[in-house]
């Protein structure tokens, strides 16, 4: 019997310097990525006080392109593409036809006619079929361009100006560069996409180059920031830094099970826009009623609610909700979760329990995100 | 920091250093390593009975749970105060400072043995 799980384990092209460097590896989605490097607190620190720099190249980027994209992607997608300024980002959904969230994807639009849609690597077999089943009907191109495209994020209050001592990336109007927005630049020979984004909460941007690109880039960024505070990050900071900010993960907060309403992402679905999409009509139909929805909790003490834990409102043993995700909070200092619960446990300021192994620890629901940048 | 050549081990990365009939325990490098920055550690108090293979403590990290096991049946004579209060110790020091509960026992099971446990690890 073939096992799936068994597949050839793939790696970053940024691998070789992780393991010079010392990083201890997990296994993400089939590709061995960095966990930590050193400590990952000192890791989630560096980048709310300084900066850090996270090798996500694992991720999948999608091309699609031709005169008839910005109707395509219309279509495939929840959000208005068409309406996307050329340099202009997005953070989008791609739905199931029962409304259902498939992945959650941020879409970059890097021309007329030319998209980049950014997918989880766990989905990118999905997001890909889809893309290219739901894109056949219009005159545009869809192309898998995973493995020809590294990332790294630079994120942190420092990470500006970093960025734009690093010698060979050229970024035109990279200081003026606003939030969600993208600039086509150079680094050296390589073309480099410069995006003010991220998903830790910070200020911060995602590079996106050729693989062959990324060693040199990589170790150009460590170097000019080194006087900055700058660390490498793995991926065990990035959960808790994307925790904190209240950002959803697939997997746990999202799922073809979750309508966007239900994880706080109805404004992530354009009803208003003209003509049909991928998942319109059960969108418009709404939420099984009793359907729960995802809320913020924090609790006292040290430990943490997590994924799978139940949730109850008193005495009662029959659960109001479950945990998706939760950790001590690096930046509280108290421990936060995310939850699903059943609609009337949803105000903020109720108070709930965490079955924590078979103790019920007092939780109170609050508003997300737990943590919030100063501006 | 122990002599780490000397001690025992279990599989469940425990490692256990006997001096007459008290044992003293902890959790490898390797356990903590895997576990990631502790921030929460759970012991029973002094005077606790415990039984080889029994859960007797929790360990958390920022990302995971992790179960301690007595690696031998006895009881608590000490829960390290200074790991309840600094939980980091297990990650910067797992054979010394970082040791979690000292244990009186009547007879030593068998345990690994560096070499044994080395190999179980792979390093």
């Amino acid at each position: 019997m073939t096992d799936p799980t068994a597949t050839e384990q793939r790696v970053s092209p940024l691998h070789r310097i992780h393991t010079a460097a010392g990083a201890s590896f997990t296994d993400f989605a089939g590709w061995q990525m960095p966990v930590r490097y050193s400590s990952e607190l000192a890791e989630h620190h560096a980048v709310r006080e300084a900066a850090a720099l996270f090798d996500l190249s694992h991720m999948s980027e999608i091309l699609v392109l031709g005169p008839e994209a910005p109707d395509a992607l219309d279509y495939a997608l929840a959000g208005n593409l068409s309406s996307m300024a050329v340099g202009q980002a997005k953070y989008s959904l791609l739905l199931a036809r029962s409304g259902g969230i498939l992945d959650d994807v941020v879409v970059y639009r890097t021309g007329e006619d030319r998209y980049l849609v950014v997918a989880n690597a766990s989905n990118r077999d999905t997001v890909t079929a889809e893309l290219l089943d739901r894109c056949s009907p219009f005159e545009c191109e869809v192309q898998d361009e995973s493995d020809d495209i590294a990332l790294v994020a630079l994120q942190g209050p420092r990470a500006l100006e970093i960025l734009r001592e690093v010698p060979g990336v050229s970024a035109d109007g990279l200081d003026e560069l606003g939030y969600y927005r993208c600039v086509a630049g150079e680094f050296g020979d390589h073309a480099l996409l410069t995006a003010r984004t991220g998903y830790t909460g910070e200020n911060g941007f995602e590079l996106y180059l050729a693989p062959e690109a990324a060693p040199a880039l990589w170790e150009a960024i460590v170097e000019t920031g080194a006087g900055s505070g700058l660390v490498t990050a793995g991926l065990a900071s990035r959960d808790t830094l994307r925790l904190e900010a209240g950002m959803p993960l697939y997997g746990h907060e999202l799922g073809p099970h979750i309508l966007p309403v239900q994880a706080g992402l109805g404004r992530v679905v354009d009803l208003a826009k003209e003509g049909d999409f991928v998942g319109r009509a059960a969108i418009e139909l709404g939420p099984d009623e009793g359907a729960r929805v995802l809320v913020g909790l924090e609790s006292g003490g040290r430990r943490a609610g997590r994924a799978g834990y139940a949730v109850y409102a008193g005495e009662d043993n029959d659960p109001v909700g479950e945990v998706t995700s939760g950790a001590l909070s690096p930046t509280l200092g108290h421990p936060i979760a995310m939850a699903y619960v059943d609609l009337e446990f949803c105000e903020p300021g109720t108070e709930l329990f965490l079955d924590v192994r078979g103790t019920r620890v007092p939780a109170s629901v609050v508003p997300l995100p737990f943590y919030k940048r100063e501006a | 920091m122990a002599d780490t050549t000397a001690l025992r081990y279990t599989e469940q990365h425990e490692w256990v250093l006997v001096e007459g009939e008290i044992a003293t325990i902890g959790i490898t490098a390797y356990a903590a390593d895997k576990l990631g920055d502790v921030v929460f550690v759970d012991l029973p108090a002094e005077g606790a009975t415990v039984a080889q293979g029994k859960v007797v403590g929790e360990i958390e990290s920022t990302k995971s749970v992790g179960e301690v096991f007595a690696p031998l049946d006895g009881t608590v004579t000490e829960a390290n105060q200074a790991v309840l209060d600094a939980p980091e110790l297990v990650n910067s020091d797992p054979f010394g400072e970082g040791w979690l509960l000292k244990v009186r026992f009547e007879s030593l099971p068998t345990l690994l043995s560096f070499d044994e446990y080395s190999a179980l690890v792979g390093e």
